[in-house]
């Protein structure tokens, strides 16, 4: 008799690991399934891929994935990403993460790999608030909404996340929404055969915390309220993309050029010390 | 035969970095710091031409998680940095005290606390590399006291490192970053290297975190093709986080007992005079060279005093100590602090000996007769 299969992505599943931990109705499923939708597609040989996430609800991703992982401190998935990224240039390594971990407590790891062009992929999972810690403020919440540590509003507008990793030199950066999954996979496809620093954004529904705060019934309203912000637009750039949680939070492709990564600037310092030897 | 051309005279960072590359060391993260910068530099001027990789880190958090990072790949990795940094590092001793990844820290020790002087040495972060990080966890931390042992200590880290899967701690401090003396670098097969141990059982059967006789386990690099975790929160054999309390208390223990249960195999010291000393004094790192010679000038006029280095301040040399003051009525610990070295020697100490501290609080360095003269006046009457 055959074997059932439970998924048609079951291969890349830990599944003795489920259930998952996510509430119900939570964006980070569909953004998971779109990464291993993009993975099988391109046919990248599972050993082949690394996938590493602070601390967070998205950083449980790895957990659950049949790939070498690694769930390691609040803020510091992206070094450890690149330090083994350049021990092993073979694999293809992606960083997974909420935009607490990614952009709060690990921004300046942002930064600098979007400087270096560092060879890696990071997938920010963006819902608007810490969730898994039960629901404050983030670099990310809009003004205009409520977490339990800003019951007044937040008191700090949020960060462009785009804006600020173009800034920084990234060469591939995106934004989607769990609204658009086939889209999002198709952009992860292109991050995952980008050469050098790939970012995406994902704007995703928290409906158990954010919901609740700030009064979407079901994650049906939270997930038709993301809808209807996103903006798809073609052929702007970083800095013409907006985040603004009444008017529009635009997603699109914003910078997909070609650059010398990390590794080949590495290796054009190897040429040029070769030939020195190793004497004083 | 000593082969001249591997002579140097040379300071003690230059010795670490000597011997990390012979210990085959090819991946370095850090930021820069004094006095442990020359590490740094000479690191970003030799790797690159043995193929390995050099990064200055855009933080010392972003450097102890790349090292970590490089090592789960496989490779052997350092950093280097002093009290500040070495604070800022205390979340990633934790994650590779976790995970049970391999790596070496090197805290070149400087006068504090906080930001201090940054280019004079002192000995107040010993109790901090045994505490640094939270929670429960036994560490490693190895000290020399001179250029050559600077050199043989480094291996000896990347050594426990690879044997113990544990990050190790090799402390220096700014008197031996700066002292030049006379190095002999070894080759590689002039010295025992310990490479890290591969997985044998094929992946369908394979548990990273099933252990040995000796409580270590045999975790395979990432891109081996074993789809390994290495996860920061409690995990069990397989890697996965499991809010369990039996999962938990065996979490702890094994990353404990690994070290406990090896510790004599560990443990390094150096003792003179201890047969029949009736005053044992305690020092590590440079500053015990002042307080031998000091020992040694007793001597000779007759006084039977001994001397005793932890060389592994962690694990303390505890029985080790004990055997060498079974003679003493007083030990006298000598450091460059207020009070660090002080307390293992105050736990370890089983007898009734008058237990004595000469705390020296100034960043230059006392003379044989400073030591002497204080034993005398304060400690011994």
């Amino acid at each position: 008799m055959q074997e059932a299969v439970l998924h048609p992505l079951e291969q890349y599943l830990r599944s003795d690991r489920l259930p998952h931990t996510w509430c119900p109705g939570c964006g980070i499923g569909t953004v998971m399934q779109a990464f291993l939708r993009a993975v099988d597609e391109l046919k990248i040989d599972s050993k082949k891929i690394a996938a590493i996430s602070g601390i967070g609800c998205s950083g449980r991703i790895p957990l659950y994935l049949k790939f070498d992982g690694a769930h390691v401190l609040h803020g510091r998935a992206i070094p450890v990403a690149l330090g083994i990224k350049l021990a092993r240039p073979d694999l293809k390594v992606v960083v997974f993460g909420g935009d607490g971990d990614i952009v709060s407590i690990g921004g300046n790891h942002l930064i600098h790999a979007a400087r270096r062009n560092a060879d890696i992929t990071v997938i920010m999972i963006n819902n608007f608030i810490y969730g898994l810690t039960g629901g404050q403020v983030a670099p990310t919440t809009p003004k205009e909404v409520f977490t339990y540590t800003s019951p007044y509003n937040p008191d700090s507008k949020p960060f462009n996340v785009v804006q600020l990793v173009a800034a920084s030199g990234a060469t591939y950066v995106a934004r989607w929404s769990t609204a658009y999954p086939v889209l999002l996979k198709e952009s992860i496809k292109k991050a995952l055969l980008h050469r050098g620093f790939s970012f995406i954004e994902v704007i995703s529904q928290c409906p158990e915390i954010f919901g609740r705060l700030n009064e979407f019934k079901t994650p049906y309203d939270l997930l038709k309220k993301i809808k209807d912000v996103g903006r798809i637009r073609k052929d702007i750039g970083p800095f013409e993309a907006k985040y603004d949680w009444n008017s529009e939070i635009t997603l699109g492709e914003f910078v997909n050029r070609d650059e010398p990564t990390y590794l080949d600037q590495l290796n054009q310092i190897r040429e040029k010390a070769k030939g020195q030897g190793d004497k004083k | 035969m000593i082969d001249e051309n591997k002579v140097l005279f040379t300071h003690g960072n230059q010795a670490v970095v000597e011997g990390a590359l012979v210990a085959g060391c090819r991946f370095y993260a850090g930021y820069p710091i004094t006095p442990s910068s020359e590490i740094a530099e000479e690191m970003s001027r030799r790797l690159p031409r043995l193929g390995g990789i050099y990064v200055q880190g855009e933080d010392e958090l972003a450097s102890i998680n790349m090292i970590i990072g490089a090592s789960m790949a496989g490779m052997k990795s350092m950093t280097a940095t002093s009290g500040p940094g070495y604070s800022l590092m205390q979340e990633g001793i934790g994650l590779a005290v976790a995970t049970e990844t391999p790596i070496v820290i090197v805290n070149v020790m400087r006068a504090g606390p906080s930001t201090g002087i940054a280019s004079k040495p002192w000995q107040g972060d010993i109790m901090q590399t045994k505490f640094g990080s939270h929670s429960d966890y036994e560490i490693i931390t190895l000290y020399p006291w001179s250029v050559q042992e600077a050199f043989d200590l480094t291996i000896e880290a990347f050594n426990l490192a690879e044997k113990y899967m544990t990050p190790v701690i090799l402390l220096s401090d700014g008197m031996l970053a700066r002292m030049r003396e006379r190095l002999y670098v070894k080759s590689p097969d002039e010295v025992e290297i310990i490479e890290r141990r591969k997985p044998t059982v094929p992946p369908e059967v394979y548990r990273p975190y099933s252990r040995d006789e000796n409580l270590i386990p045999t975790i395979a690099s990432f891109g081996d093709g074993y789809f390994i975790i290495r996860d920061s929160l409690s995990h069990d054999e397989r890697g996965y986080y499991l809010e369990k309390p039996e999962v938990q208390a065996l979490y702890v223990w094994v990353l404990n007992e690994k070290i406990r249960r090896n510790t004599d195999k560990i443990q390094k010291w150096d003792e003179k005079f201890t047969d029949d000393s009736e005053v044992v004094f305690v020092a590590a790192g440079p500053i015990a060279r002042i307080v031998l010679s000091m020992v040694r000038e007793a001597r000779k006029e007759g006084l039977k005093w001994g001397f005793f280095r932890p060389i592994t301040i962690w694990p303390f040399p505890e029985n080790q100590l004990n055997k060498a003051i079974k003679h003493a009525s007083h030990v006298i610990v000598v450091e460059m602090s207020y009070g660090k070295l002080i307390y293992p020697v105050r736990w370890s100490v089983k007898s009734n000996v008058e237990i004595g501290h000469i705390p020296w609080l100034s960043y230059v360095a006392p003379s044989p007769n400073d030591i002497r003269q204080i034993a005398e006046r304060e400690v011994l009457v």
